[in-house]
This record gives C-alpha cells, sequence and structure tokens, in this order.
C-alpha cells in the first residue's frame, strides 16, 4: 500500500489533471461527453440503474398508484379513489392483525431487548475466548430461518413427549399445548424469534462496547462508585445512540414479522397469530380472499406510513439524549 | 502511557479482579453465562444433529435421549435421495450463486461509478438508491411480484425462472453504499497513475479497484450467499413450480409427506453449509461489518 501524506492527497483529490471540471461541463456537447468516456460510464453505471429502475424504484412508484386502483391482472386497471384504503379500514381482521402485531412486538421487546444487552456487558468482562462466547450467541443467527421454526416447531409438540414439555416435566410443570393455545401461540412464537435474532445484538452491542471510554470507570472509582453504579452511569449512558436504533430497528423489524406466524400456526388458533404482514400476504395471494391487490398495497403503504412517522417522532424526541 | 493502561480494562477495575470475592463472583457469572450460551446456542443445532441419524420412535418417545437404540446413518442417505433434497439442494445452492454473482455486479459497478467516476448524474442515482433505504421491504412485496409477472419494457413473465430471485436480490442499496463507502477509502493517486498510465474506465475497475477492495468484496459476498440461503417468502411466491425450489420454500412444504426422522436429517442438512461458512468467516460475522455501518457510528 502507498502511504501519502495529507496535503498532496487533498490537492490530487481536488483537482483533476485535466481542466477544471466547472468549465468543461458548462458548454458540453455530446461529442465531448463521448470524448471524455461519458459513455463508458453510462455503460458501468448500466446494471445498477436497471436493476435498481425496474425492481425498486418502478415498483415503489407502482405501489402508490395501485393503492388508489382496482388490479386484477385480467381487466385493465380502473381507478377507484381512496376505496382500497376504505376497505382494508372497514375488514374486521385489521383491528386483530393490529392489535397481534403490537402484541408481538412488546413481548419481543420484553423478551429480546434486556437479555442480549445484560450478556453483551458480561461478556465484554470476559478475558479468555472471548470469541467462543460471541460465536456461541451468534450461532442460532446462521441457521436457516426456515430451519430454525420447523425445528422449534417439533420441540413446542403439545404431546408430554414434547422436547419443551419433557424439559417442563423436569420441574414439575406442564404439559403446555404452547402453539394450540390462543394465549400461549404468541409468545412462544416470540420466544423463537427472539432466539433466532438475538445474537445479532448481541454483536451490535459488544461492537459499542469496545468504544466506551474506559477512563471515565476510573473517576467514577475515584468517586467510590461500585460495579452497578459504573454500568448505571457509565457503561449505559456511553450505548444509549446505540441503544436507541437497535430499539426502533427491532421495532420496525418485528412489525412486519411473517415467517413465525405462516410456518408455526398459519395465523391461527382462531386468529390469534395474525399480523399484518399475513393479513397483506392473504389479501394479495391468500387462497379464500387472493388477487385484491389494491387492498394489500393500501394496507402496506398504510404500514409504512406509521412506521415513517413513529420513526421521525422517535428520533426527534431521542435527539436530545442520543448523543 | 495511561492510554494502554486503560485499553485493557473493562468495568471491573484490574485491582478488583484480583480481589477473591470479585473474582469468584465474575467467574461464576461468567461460567454461568457460558453454560447458557451452549445450552441455548449450540443445544438445538446439536439436538438436530443428533435427531438427524436417530430412528423416528427414539425421537418420539424419548427425544432427549441420547442414541437409546443406536445411530441410523441411513436417514442422511434416505433424505438426500428419496426425498431429494438432493435437487432442492442443488436449486439453493443456484439461487445462492446467482443472487452472489448479481449483487457483487451491481454493488461494484454501481459502488465504482458512485464513488470514483462520478459522472454529473451521479448525485441524483445516488440520492435514489439512498431514498429505497426508507422503502420497507413490505411495500415492495406486490408491486414487485406483479413486475416480475410482467417486466417493464421487455413484457416477459420471470415466474418461474431463477431470475425472478437473482435480480430484486441485486437491487440492494446497502450493498452499494457500503462498497461505495470503501472506493473512497481508496488512494485517488493510485486511479490517477493507473489515468495517466492510459488504462480506460473498464481497466481502472477490473485491475486497480477491484484487486484493491477484496475485504468488502469478501463481505458483500459472503452476506449475499447467507441472505439467498435464509429467503423463504420472496422465492416462494415468484417460483412456484416445486422444480425450481430451493430448500427453504420446499422444506414446509414437504415436511407433512416424509417420516419424522426423514424430515429432521432434512433440516440438518440445510443448515450444514451456513454453520459451515458462518465458522471459516467468523471474523466477518461477529465484526459486525454486516450488520450495518450506520449502527456502529
Amino acid at each position: 500500500m502507498t502511504t501519502l501524506t495529507g496535503p498532496v492527497r487533498a490537492t490530487t483529490a481536488a483537482t483533476p489533471p485535466s481542466s477544471p471540471p466547472t468549465r468543461r461541463r458548462a458548454r458540453r456537447t455530446p461529442a465531448g461527453w463521448l470524448r471524455d468516456g461519458g459513455l463508458s460510464t453510462l455503460v458501468i453505471a448500466l446494471p445498477m440503474i436497471l436493476v435498481f429502475g425496474v425492481f425498486s424504484w418502478f415498483p415503489i412508484g407502482r405501489a402508490l398508484i395501485m393503492s388508489v386502483q382496482q388490479t386484477n391482472l385480467v381487466t385493465a386497471p380502473e381507478f377507484v379513489g381512496l376505496e382500497n384504503f376504505a376497505f382494508v379500514l372497514s375488514d374486521p381482521l385489521l383491528g386483530k392483525a393490529v392489535a397481534n402485531t403490537l402484541w408481538f412486538a412488546l413481548l419481543a421487546l420484553v423478551f429480546g431487548y434486556p437479555v442480549p444487552l445484560a450478556a453483551a456487558v458480561l461478556m465484554s468482562e470476559v478475558k479468555r475466548m472471548r470469541g467462543l462466547y460471541s460465536a456461541l450467541a451468534y450461532l442460532p443467527v446462521v441457521v436457516p430461518p426456515v430451519v430454525a421454526v420447523l425445528l422449534w416447531k417439533f420441540f413446542y409438540d403439545a404431546s408430554p413427549t414434547g422436547v419443551f414439555n419433557v424439559v417442563a416435566g423436569w420441574f414439575g410443570l406442564g404439559p403446555f399445548p404452547w402453539l394450540q393455545d390462543a394465549t400461549s401461540a404468541m409468545p412462544s412464537l416470540v420466544l423463537e424469534a427472539t432466539w433466532a435474532a438475538a445474537g445479532g445484538t448481541v454483536i451490535i452491542y459488544l461492537a459499542a462496547l469496545v468504544g466506551v471510554r474506559t477512563e471515565l470507570y476510573e473517576a467514577a472509582e475515584v468517586d467510590g462508585a461500585g460495579v452497578w453504579r459504573k454500568i448505571w452511569h457509565v457503561t449505559l449512558p456511553q450505548l444509549r445512540g446505540v441503544l436507541f436504533i437497535t430499539l426502533i430497528l427491532q421495532v420496525i423489524g418485528t412489525s412486519q414479522v411473517f415467517l413465525e406466524p405462516f410456518l408455526f400456526t398459519g395465523g391461527g388458533p382462531n386468529n390469534a397469530t395474525l399480523t399484518i404482514l399475513m393479513l397483506i400476504y392473504d389479501y394479495a395471494f391468500g387462497s379464500s380472499l387472493g388477487g385484491n391487490y389494491g387492498a394489500a398495497t393500501a394496507l402496506s403503504l398504510m404500514l409504512a406510513g406509521v412506521l415513517a412517522v413513529l420513526s421521525a417522532i422517535y428520533f426527534r424526541v431521542t435527539r436530545p439524549w442520543s448523543s | 502511557m495511561a492510554a494502554a493502561d486503560t485499553a485493557e480494562r473493562g468495568i471491573v477495575s484490574a485491582h478488583d479482579r484480583r480481589r477473591p470475592a470479585v473474582r469468584a463472583t465474575l467467574g461464576v457469572l461468567q461460567g454461568g453465562l457460558l453454560a447458557g450460551l451452549l445450552l441455548v446456542g449450540l443445544g438445538p443445532i446439536l439436538w438436530l444433529a443428533k435427531a438427524a441419524v436417530t430412528p423416528t420412535q427414539d425421537t418420539l418417545r424419548n427425544p432427549l435421549a441420547l442414541f437409546p437404540n443406536g445411530v441410523d446413518w441411513a436417514n442422511l442417505v434416505t433424505a438426500w435421495t428419496r426425498a431429494e433434497i438432493d435437487h432442492f439442494f442443488l436449486n439453493t445452492l443456484i439461487v445462492a450463486a446467482g443472487a452472489w454473482f448479481f449483487q457483487l455486479l451491481v454493488a461494484t459497478t454501481g459502488g465504482y461509478v458512485l464513488s470514483v467516476l462520478r459522472p454529473r448524474y451521479g448525485g441524483i442515482i445516488l440520492g435514489l438508491v439512498l431514498a429505497t433505504l426508507f422503502v420497507p421491504s413490505v411495500v415492495l412485496l406486490v408491486p414487485l411480484y406483479l413486475t416480475i409477472l410482467d417486466v417493464p419494457l421487455a413484457h416477459i413473465s420471470l415466474l418461474n425462472t431463477f431470475w425472478a430471485v437473482w435480480l430484486p436480490m441485486a437491487a440492494s442499496a446497502f450493498n452499494v453504499l457500503i462498497v461505495k463507502r470503501f472506493f473512497d477509502s481508496l488512494p485517488r493517486e493510485v486511479f490517477e497513475a493507473a489515468r495517466v498510465d492510459g488504462a480506460g474506465p473498464f481497466r481502472l475497475l477490473w485491475s486497480v479497484v477491484l484487486p484493491m477492495s477484496k475485504p468488502i468484496l469478501g463481505v458483500v459476498s459472503v452476506f449475499a450467499v447467507i441472505a439467498a440461503w435464509k429467503d423463504y417468502l420472496w422465492p416462494m411466491l415468484v417460483l412456484p413450480d416445486p422444480e425450481n425450489q430451493p430448500l427453504s420454500v420446499r422444506l414446509p412444504a414437504i415436511a407433512p409427506y416424509l417420516e419424522l426422522d426423514v424430515f429432521l436429517a432434512a433440516l440438518a442438512i440445510s443448515t450444514v453449509l451456513p454453520v459451515a461458512l458462518f465458522l471459516a468467516f467468523q471474523r466477518l460475522f461477529l465484526s459486525g461489518a454486516g450488520l450495518g455501518g450506520a449502527v456502529k457510528g
């Protein structure tokens, strides 16, 4: 690697060897553009422009249009105003789906927010084999999600010889119906989702803990602080920024949960695990409803809108504390 | 001086660490954490490995016993051949390889244009790419599906082709941005020297920029393969023909038709490659590189 001093780098970056760019751009002709390699630049940019154009920008624009259209792939799309939104908002299942999704998000926070933090703080104090700790914590994240769900579905077997019921039996508990019961189904889903995702959060916290300014610990010790006060007054305040971000990212992620309810319970029992994304899926691709692309798009836009407003408020409220 | 001293310390000071009481407490806590992590992190995976070679009846009657009636290696063979896991494994490899190739292609050429070539329209494209980061994937689900059914301009359907999985995965703003950021950090003098020596934009990318960018290409590659391996909903929608489906889509569908031991063997086979990749590239995963540079800052 070549190592260069700062000033040299600065000047070469600012002025290319050819004439000043502002001048040339002012009177640029197609021929000049071609001579400067404009065409090859465009060719190199083409994969990005095409892929993003067709598979990202175009569908995003289309979502806005489709939400006010009746689309059924057979006849030409028809403008219906806000009818799709009215249809979704009057669907009796919407309230259920929203409540379930909020319940999932809340449980995911209760299960999944404090444990990775505590584990990461404790792991940062490990002197030997720290790599082993973080590798073990991260291992569930690399198990394919579908495999994890199918495996846990077997663990959740409601019979007394189900894996979790055997373990519960050692403590004189159970057998529990886990996924078959409307009240325990959602916590069971969240438990698996937390197992599958917590390792990623642990790694984020560990990375952030490396940046904690340790000289403050010494200052706290001089003031007679114990371990808990050091964690509360020195460690956690310095993790604030990361803690705020992981919180909102987790809320955004869990509000779009699909795999667990879809594969564990199919939204049941009695719609107890029907989430917003499952409702969107049912509108568009479900066997009974299905084909209502307008309603599906309208609901997904409403979800995205709520999330955008929520994040905007969240960042505004937490900004005074996050730096 | 002080920096070297404080860099090593954590919440508990070196002085406290020498006290027997503190040492004992820390030891118990960390031993407990290690035991918990072994149980929670490794336990289910080891159980799956065990169940994959255990006869169905043993797994059903006594799921936590270790081979009460011997090992049944034939499960793996049955899953691989009779349950056609070999076929779906190959599909998964094809999905992952294509997703890897197109993600790298778009991320490197895109990052190169935005960071090094910087055409006048670069700012607009960068803005549009950035903007897609703020659109949750749920918004794309239905309109992207309809786009696959009838691709604009070309007016062809990509349904049941691997293109339908590869190309949307390549439109990853995150990839383009981390590659661009890496290219931004490369010394410009080398590019100028190459230009003076007569290298055109293609040559500069292929012979100068890419060889200097192996670390970031590694990061993008590993996460592209893992993401393709994990994806479920999208491949399920655009690959309705079982002939083309990857493991993640096929496993839930074949579950009711397989004997339990064969099914668990199939699950185990599907887990081997991602876990092997993780063990081989641990540093990459655990450095937090793929978890979002934004979070680290």
